[in-house]
């Protein structure tokens, strides 16, 4: 890794950091619409991160997992979401589990974690890969922490993409994932996003709503 | 002796450049609404015609409410004279520090809200009530800012830091990116910009700063009003001070380096204050209760900041 120098590494990290920041953003987004621009410009940002990859390490296929950011996931998805949201009629604003303020804390204290649990694990990594992973690490966790704290299916969806992003970023740092992986992971995604589409039809078609808590009395053993 | 000129020049830049930064930005939004708009150098105008006219107070007022326009105006001024604008070679430079700083406009905001409540009108105190609510959540911000700064660079004193970034002493690091954002959003807070709050409105539910002081005219409401645009210079310095302190004259630079770091200046301000005119235009105001996630926000990030700075420096 010597021939990667200092500054390469600072702007990745940067880039990074923006993937990290545009996780924060969309847990703080309380209009859906909203959610869905800064989805697509956390996926931007995951492109240019794999594209600054593909240029430092002199990795061509990296370029296509930029491509693969840049067409589905800032593109395909995103708008995707948008004509279903509009489809469905779905109501506009972002319903909470717990207030913006305390996602946002708990969000923070999930990075902390994510650095605790990556630094004693990659002591012997080459040292500067490290932070990279760590912010990997927090999108994917940021991407979990918004599954959980959002009712609505449309929102869960974007917190799962989101959690795909960072494990192409975790992926596109370590150097070293195989094509065929990147490829696959990218046509399941949209895969994903075809059954999640179909889903939403299904769930508001039965139930007349997307809030997945409502789904929850319909669950035979809580009754 | 050059530290001496340099901190007079520096004291009169930033009250005579103020007022056309503020004109600039009213212009860039009028121009971006489809309007004209007035001159960028009618602020100045504004400030003359106000000295003309007389200085009325209400019956009620104290004496806190004659004092506070020139002490909120006297304390930020003091703070601008601290953050380095064209030069770092200033006596008062190693004085004062960040903390120094938040304390000196944190007086400025004090001293405003108690003549927002000394004459008694109700939109006085619901102001003065908004601004330490806005308050309470922005100075955490800014101190956690300049700690990380400081872990960064190791001094508080914004010269310093200025100093030790034009020394290549540090690079593009995470934990910067963090502290810049974090620093913006605590200074949209502070000088009261869209989406915190309207500078140029008088509507009842959303005014915050004209509320306090709304009973205002004359020389009073020209100092407070002042003090306004020198607090928007003020933080213009302080961004592009400590994120890009390029042209800035260190000390030992003769008049070249010295006019150099003066057009930086005004470049820079130039480009932040059109920047500012653009974003106000596009984005809407906040509700009152949405400022705790959004300060909120910057205090996390700069809290984000400082974590940052801890694994870069296990690396």
């Amino acid at each position: 890794m010597a021939d990667i120098s200092q500054f390469s590494y600072e702007v990745a990290h940067l880039i990074g950091a923006t993937v990290l920041m545009a996780g924060f953003q969309l847990l703080y987004q309380r209009r859906l619409f909203a959610v869905l621009n800064t989805f697509a410009f956390q996926a931007l940002a995951l492109a240019a991160a794999a594209a600054w990859q593909a240029h430092v390490q002199h990795a061509p296929h990296l370029y296509i997992t930029a491509a693969i950011a840049l067409v589905f996931k800032a593109m395909i998805v995103p708008f995707a979401l948008h004509w279903l949201v509009e489809k469905l009629g779905i109501h506009r604003s972002v319903e909470t589990a717990m207030s913006i303020g305390w996602t946002m804390t708990s969000g923070v204290a999930l990075v902390a974690l994510s650095i605790l649990l990556v630094l004693p694990v990659t002591a012997n990594a080459a040292a500067l890969t490290r932070e990279s992973l760590a912010l990997a690490m927090s999108v994917i966790l940021l991407g979990l922490l918004m599954m959980i704290t959002r009712h609505n299916a449309v929102t869960q969806v974007v917190g799962f993409m989101a959690l795909e992003n960072g494990l192409i970023l975790a992926a596109v740092s370590a150097k070293g994932m195989p094509l065929v992986v990147e490829i696959s992971i990218a046509f399941s995604v949209l895969v994903a996003m075809t059954l999640f589409g179909i889903f939403f039809f299904r769930i508001r078609e039965r139930f007349e709503t997307l809030d997945l808590n409502d789904l929850e009395t319909y669950r035979g053993d809580r009754q | 002796m050059t530290a001496i000129l340099g901190q007079i020049a520096q004291i009169f830049l930033v009250v005579a450049l103020a007022p056309l930064i503020t004109g600039w930005v009213r212009l860039v939004k009028s121009r971006l609404n489809g309007r004209i708009g007035a001159s960028p150098f009618q602020p100045y105008r504004d400030f003359y015609r106000l000295l003309q006219k007389e200085a009325v107070v209400a019956h009620s007022a104290s004496w806190v409410f004659r004092a506070a326009p020139y002490v909120t105006f006297a304390a930020v001024w003091l703070a601008a004279c601290i953050i380095p604008t064209f030069t770092t070679n200033m006596v008062l430079a190693p004085a004062a520090d960040l903390i120094a700083l938040v304390a000196l406009l944190g007086v400025a905001r004090f001293w405003t809200a108690l003549a927002g409540m000394d004459v008694g009108t109700s939109f006085g105190g619901l102001g003065a009530s908004r601004e330490m609510m806005i308050a309470s959540l922005a100075e955490p911000a800014m101190l956690m800012v300049s700690f990380s700064l400081s872990l960064i660079t190791g001094t508080t004193s914004p010269a310093q830091i200025i100093a030790f970034v034009l020394g290549g002493g540090v690079g593009i690091e995470v934990s910067l990116g963090l502290a810049l954002a974090a620093l913006i959003m605590v200074a949209i807070a502070e000088n009261g910009r869209i989406p915190i709050d309207n500078p140029a409105t008088h509507l009842e539910l959303t005014m915050v700063h004209e509320a306090m002081v709304l009973e205002y005219s004359g020389r009073h409401l020209a100092l407070m009003e002042g003090a306004g645009m020198v607090r928007l210079t003020l933080f213009m310095a302080l961004i592009s001070g400590i994120f890009a302190p390029w042209g800035m004259a260190q000390p030992g630079a003769g008049a070249l380096g010295v006019a150099l770091g003066l057009g930086a200046f005004l470049a820079k301000c130039f480009i932040l204050a059109t920047a500012l005119g653009f974003f106000e235009t596009v984005i809407a105001k906040m509700r009152v209760f949405r400022y705790a996630d959004f300060l909120g926000g910057a205090l996390l990030l700069g809290l984000l900041a400082t974590i940052f700075i801890y694994v870069s420096e296990a690396v």
